[in-house]
């Protein structure tokens, strides 16, 4: 049970096309994630499935079973919004157990559920409250327990975590990666931070313009970009790209290098570059350099390094991580 | 320091401005008052004295409370009032959801004929509206005041609540269609409960007005039974002789259930600002 089937899906708002043709499989079980710029149509794509947004063409199915014409509430979702939607005037109990009583569910059932869901997400002590007693956080986890109540073929998740701060953000994540193992459950999580999408998912699905520019795993996505914006995209610092003609390489167009894959050192190296700002990150340290051969680009370099404005280094690719890419921005393999 | 001084000018000055306006509001209402307590040689010879011992006398409210029909008048304009309020409301807020809520054609166009209500009277259609109520024997009866007041209040409602409607969170609505709740569901247990206070508004804007009113209630239900109490004190004016006492009375009674009822939609008011419920 759970799996989602999206075949030639379009959408479009008067003369703008926001969704431009999708085709997508999602397994039963998968944590499947679409990350985008804002405008890519994500959340768009996430409230078709929903039944909040009628395509314009193409099928949806879950489960095998086609639902364009099937109302929100009867296509086994559930859904957490960016913005919690709890109801104010009902209590946290009364708010997981609506859709529920919506359904005719017995009371009993009703109340063991609520029950199982509040002790997952520790939410027992506050039952009694109405959401506006309740702190950013302790929301978001009671719109997540509306949602498990449900006992969902598919979760959908609208950037769940973007309301909340860094701290929190964090817990949540982790509380949510907690929930897809126990639930085992299909989730499809829309947001446009790649931290959320690399460390959530088993799928990423890569949106932008309207068009899916790549599936795949995180670390697929990460080795592997099919193209460009995907290269761009995925990975932070993004991506340096070098002009091929720089590097004296004729058979590409572009030159991706990831700044990870750059050793710096100030003695020899293939290219020779003025620091023109750096970052200690503790962790990290973030060098950027201008150089007459490549131009800007930058280097991030594990651990702290003693590196200042205005230093001239020698910056050196790591063997086998250089990405090619042709003159239509395609990853050549 | 200057900074200090400087913003103390400018709230006494909006302070200054504020009291001016409230005493010109609220000074005939307090000649009213006064002189409906008064004997009718002092309302005459010193309209603006509070009543002193010797002038005191209630005989205008024992002449108004003493003709039985006042009664009646109160109980038809309230009745007016309170269905007229109810139906505007109810009306306007499912318009205005409709209008918010849903994209369809001409929805620009419904609003814009919707507003055309506020901007023209609905008096100039006066000699319509009487021929329609006698053609289906309506004159005479409480019902067509209450549709001619439903139909006056209904542009300004639907103006402000759907303005008020479009604040409403698009993802709390869209979570109750998930969890299953009917567009009228949505509407009454999720929409109303959250636009509250604009119901209160348009409730008190609309209030007054039809409380106030003369024009229909003298044209379309004249009679005794159907009386308002605008048009009941009307009685104790004559070409010839008022009778100011009982004119001030009745007035000054008057204003006693509409205030009532302003207290009532001013605490949900109130209730709706300072609950904090959304978010």
């Amino acid at each position: 049970m759970g799996s989602l089937q999206l075949k030639s899906v379009r959408k479009s708002f008067g003369n703008v096309d926001v969704i431009k043709g999708i085709d997508l499989d999602v397994q039963d079980g998968e944590f499947v994630i679409f990350v985008g710029p804002s405008g890519c149509g994500k959340s768009t794509l996430l409230r078709i499935i929903a039944g909040l947004e009628d395509a314009t063409s193409g099928s949806i199915s879950i489960d095998g079973t086609e639902v364009a014409t099937v109302p929100p509430a009867k296509r086994g979702i559930a859904m957490v919004f960016q913005s919690y939607a709890l109801y104010p005037h009902l209590t946290v109990k009364d708010n997981m157990g609506l859709g529920l009583k919506q359904a005719g569910t017995p009371k009993a059932e009703i109340e063991s559920r609520v029950d199982k869901a509040s002790n997952m997400l520790s939410l027992d002590k506050y039952l009694a409250r109405r959401p506006a007693e309740l702190s950013g956080g302790q929301r978001q986890r009671v719109a997540i327990g509306r949602a498990i109540v449900r006992e969902p073929k598919l979760f959908l998740f609208d950037e769940p975590l973007s309301n909340l701060d860094a701290a929190l953000r964090v817990n949540t994540r982790l509380e949510i990666a907690r929930l897809h193992r126990e639930l085992k459950a299909t989730m499809i999580y829309v947001t446009h931070d790649q931290v959320e999408a690399m460390t959530l998912a088993d799928k990423i699905v890569v949106l932008d313009a309207g068009v899916i520019q790549q599936i795949g795993s995180p670390m697929e996505l990460y080795n592997r970009p099919a193209n460009l914006f995907v290269a761009g995209f995925i990975g932070s610092p993004a991506m340096n790209f070098i002009d091929a003609g720089r590097l004296g390489i004729a058979d590409a167009k572009t030159i991706g290098i990831r700044p990870e894959h750059l050793a710096l050192s100030r003695d020899s190296g293939e290219w020779q570059a003025k620091a023109v700002h750096v970052e200690h990150l503790g962790a990290d340290t973030i060098v950027y350099l201008e150089s007459e051969k490549v131009g800007f680009f930058t280097v991030r370099l594990f651990g702290e390094h003693h590196y200042a404005v205005d230093d001239v280094v020698f910056a050196t690719p790591g063997a086998g991580q250089l990405h090619r890419f042709d003159a239509n921005g395609k990853a050549i393999r | 320091m200057s900074k200090a001084r400087h913003s103390l000018t400018r709230t006494g000055l909006v302070h200054l401005a504020l009291i001016g306006y409230a005493v010109i509001s609220i000074f005939p209402v307090f000649l009213t008052l006064i002189n409906s307590m008064k004997d009718r040689n002092a309302i005459f010879r010193n309209p603006m004295q509070v009543p002193t011992f010797e002038t005191f006398d209630l005989v205008g409210y024992t002449t108004v409370l003493g003709q039985g029909d006042f009664a009646t008048y109160f109980q038809n304009s309230f009745i007016v009032t309170v269905v007229s309020i109810a139906l505007v409301l109810l009306f306007g807020a499912m318009a205005a959801f409709a209008l918010s809520e849903y994209r369809f054609r001409g929805n620009m166009l419904m609003g814009l004929y919707l507003a055309i209500g506020i901007m023209i009277p609905i008096r100039l259609g006066t000699v319509a509206i009487l021929q329609g109520m006698v053609a289906t024997g309506l004159v005479n009866t409480l019902t067509a005041l209450v549709l001619v007041y439903t139909a006056q209040g209904i542009p300004l409602a639907v103006f402000i609540l759907s303005e008020f409607m479009r604040t409403v969170s698009d993802d709390l609505k869209n979570a109750g269609r998930i969890d299953g709740l009917s567009e009228y569901s949505i509407f009454f247990r999720l929409v109303l409960p959250l636009v509250r206070p604009a119901m209160a508004t348009v409730a008190v804007f609309t209030m007054i007005p039809i409380w106030n009113d003369l024009w229909f209630p003298l044209i379309l239900a004249p009679s005794e039974a159907t009386k308002t109490v605008t048009l009941g004190s009307q009685i104790f004016i004559g070409q010839f002789v008022t009778n100011w006492n009982a004119v001030l009375a009745a007035l000054s009674l008057a204003i006693l259930p509409v205030l009532v009822l302003y207290f009532i939609f001013s605490r949900q008011l109130i209730r709706g600002i300072t609950s904090g419920a959304v978010k």
